[in-house]
């Protein structure tokens, strides 16, 4: 598993730079610098569905940090590939929203200080840990055959008492409930799935302009979540009614 | 008069922390702006769809408000639930209030709308962020019978400060998740004082993570919320440094812990067993000396 998912970290990697990077694994976190079209890219993230506990956490932010202080600007990769939050009584003994906000609070620091931040789900991704990391990014997108989701269909389906099957088949037609990179490209929520031409689509993504959140807008463009935007404007307006 | 915020619903802690008839709603209820996907799965709908938005003063100082309705689906964020709250943050960068309140009530993520309701989630944290960033104070308050779980735990402590109740919960996974996924010998969702002393506003006063406990009572929460006003902490790289720190000192200092009885004696607190008992007063002044300040 561990093995497996850092060779495929490392293929993806290998296809972006070339030979022109180097990261190093220190367990589940990953960490490095590479060359596109001969500017230095940060590298950053989590392997082999880390699950997200406080020392990952921190471990991670701590990188965040020395990238503002020691390369103002330098645009940052970031491998999204979690299993969620670390589920546990140590984790939350000590607070681990604490820390993954703080990690989040981090990366979001970088993008408005001019770090451009591109998030890249690999293997898969899920609730607080997609909050942590990709959701705080300038623009997250996922790999090809990547996962993104709240919950297991299966756990879902119980805690929803509605049968799997009939789970399986609202999923498909409606993008705000069930899982899949697919329903959260529709609503917005991931920049879009990348084809085979990674380089083509990472050069495209850090030529993107900065905005502040795009992901209601392109909710409502690509037909998957129609009423956030439109109700968030609203309140922003003092409006009484819509 | 005493009125108990635990008991009371969204709008009655709304009244009570504002100013008298301060208060003017955004998409209220007559609104009837719901959600659009419950219905589908045979759900009932709210009218506010779980959340009351707008704005008011505190002794005279304009605020902007939002609290969670836990009676509806658990305080749970979908889309509709999760925009009203993004709406009212970036408000907050036009008319430049002297703090946003956001009470919560919540379990995190609505599961019915679970992809729009996680992707709100980011939105919103997005936003606490902007407003912070632009010098407004972002005060949450937490006191509500669904504690404050999932991704609302990480908007919690986004904001600047923290106030709540020992009623309070305030955690990522709830001890139902714990107990399914890790077994109940890792943690046992019935034991209540397990419940209370690990995820309870007590626990997190003690070790930074929230800012004051105050009495179960909304005016309590109002004098509270008064002295935050207008009041920032820094998001600047040494701030964030500062929080990194604070953040690392916890875990080289109670990383062989298992217990919160065990943080709580080697903070200096005498005789452990007795925090549940200590009244908010009692508490607040032995926390003010030995408590760890979130910087």
């Amino acid at each position: 598993m561990t093995d497996n998912s850092r060779e495929s970290i490392e293929k993806f990697l290998r296809s972006l730079f070339g030979e022109k990077y180097a990261v190093q694994f220190d367990d589940l976190l990953l960490s490095g610098e590479g060359t596109f079209d001969g500017t230095p890219v940060a590298i950053l993230g989590t392997s082999s569905r880390a699950p997200i506990g406080v020392s990952l956490a921190l471990a991670l932010s701590r990188h965040v940090l020395d990238i503002m202080r020691e390369h103002p600007k330098r645009s940052i990769l970031l491998i999204v590939e979690n299993s969620g939050q670390k589920i546990g009584l140590f984790d939350e003994l000590m607070g681990n929203n604490g820390y993954v906000a703080h990690l989040s609070t981090c990366l979001d620091a970088a993008r408005r200080r001019g770090h451009k931040i591109i998030g890249v789900v690999h293997d898969l991704a899920i609730s607080a840990g997609f909050m942590a990391t990709g959701m705080a990014a300038s623009e997250c997108y996922a790999l090809n055959g990547a996962e993104l989701r709240v919950m297991a269909p299966e756990a879902m389906s119980r805690i929803m008492r509605i049968p799997l099957e009939r789970l399986n088949q609202l999923s498909k037609t409606n993008a705000i409930l069930g899982p899949g990179a697919v329903n959260f490209e529709r609503i917005g929520g991931i920049a879009g799935i990348w084809s085979d031409d990674v380089r083509g689509e990472f050069r495209k993504a850090l030529s993107q302009p900065d905005e502040e959140d795009a992901r209601r807008e392109t909710g409502v463009q690509r037909g998957g979540r129609l009423f956030a935007a439109r109700v968030a404007r609203a309140v922003r307006e003092g409006r009484r009614q819509l | 008069m005493t009125e108990s915020y635990l008991e009371t619903g969204a709008r009655a802690r709304i009244v009570g922390l504002l100013d008298r008839n301060s208060f003017a709603e955004f998409l209220g209820p007559t609104a009837r702006v719901m959600s659009p996907h419950l219905p589908g799965l045979d759900m009932p709908a709210a009218f506010d769809d779980g959340i009351v938005v707008g704005e008011g003063t505190i002794d005279g100082r304009p605020v902007l408000i939002a609290a969670q309705e836990g009676g509806f689906m658990g305080g749970a964020i979908g889309e509709i639930h999760g925009a009203k709250l993004t709406g009212l943050l970036e408000r907050a960068l036009d008319v430049k209030p002297d703090a946003v309140l956001l009470l919560f009530d919540s379990g995190g993520v609505r599961l019915q709308e679970a992809n729009a309701g996680l992707i709100a989630m980011g939105e919103i944290q997005r936003a606490v962020l902007a407003t912070r960033h632009a010098g407004i104070s972002v005060i949450g308050l937490i006191g509500g019978r669904n504690g404050c779980y999932g991704g609302t735990s990480i908007i919690a402590r986004t904001c600047d400060w923290l106030i709540g109740s020992e009623e309070g919960r305030l955690s990522i996974s709830g001890p139902e998740v714990i107990e399914t996924i890790e077994g109940a010998e890792e943690f046992d969702s019935q034991d209540r004082a397990l419940v209370w002393r690990t995820m309870g506003l007590k626990h997190r006063r003690l070790i930074g993570e929230i800012d004051r406990v105050v009495a179960d009572d909304v005016t309590a929460f109002r004098d509270a919320a008064k002295d935050y006003l207008g009041r920032s902490r820094d998001l600047t790289l040494d701030a964030l440094e500062a929080e990194q720190g604070f953040l690392t000192e916890r875990l080289n200092r109670f990383h062989d812990c298992g217990d919160a009885r065990e943080i709580w004696a080697r903070l200096g607190i005498n005789e452990p067993a007795r925090v549940p008992d200590l009244d908010p007063e009692a508490f607040e002044s032995i926390a003010t000396t030995l408590a760890v300040q979130r910087p």
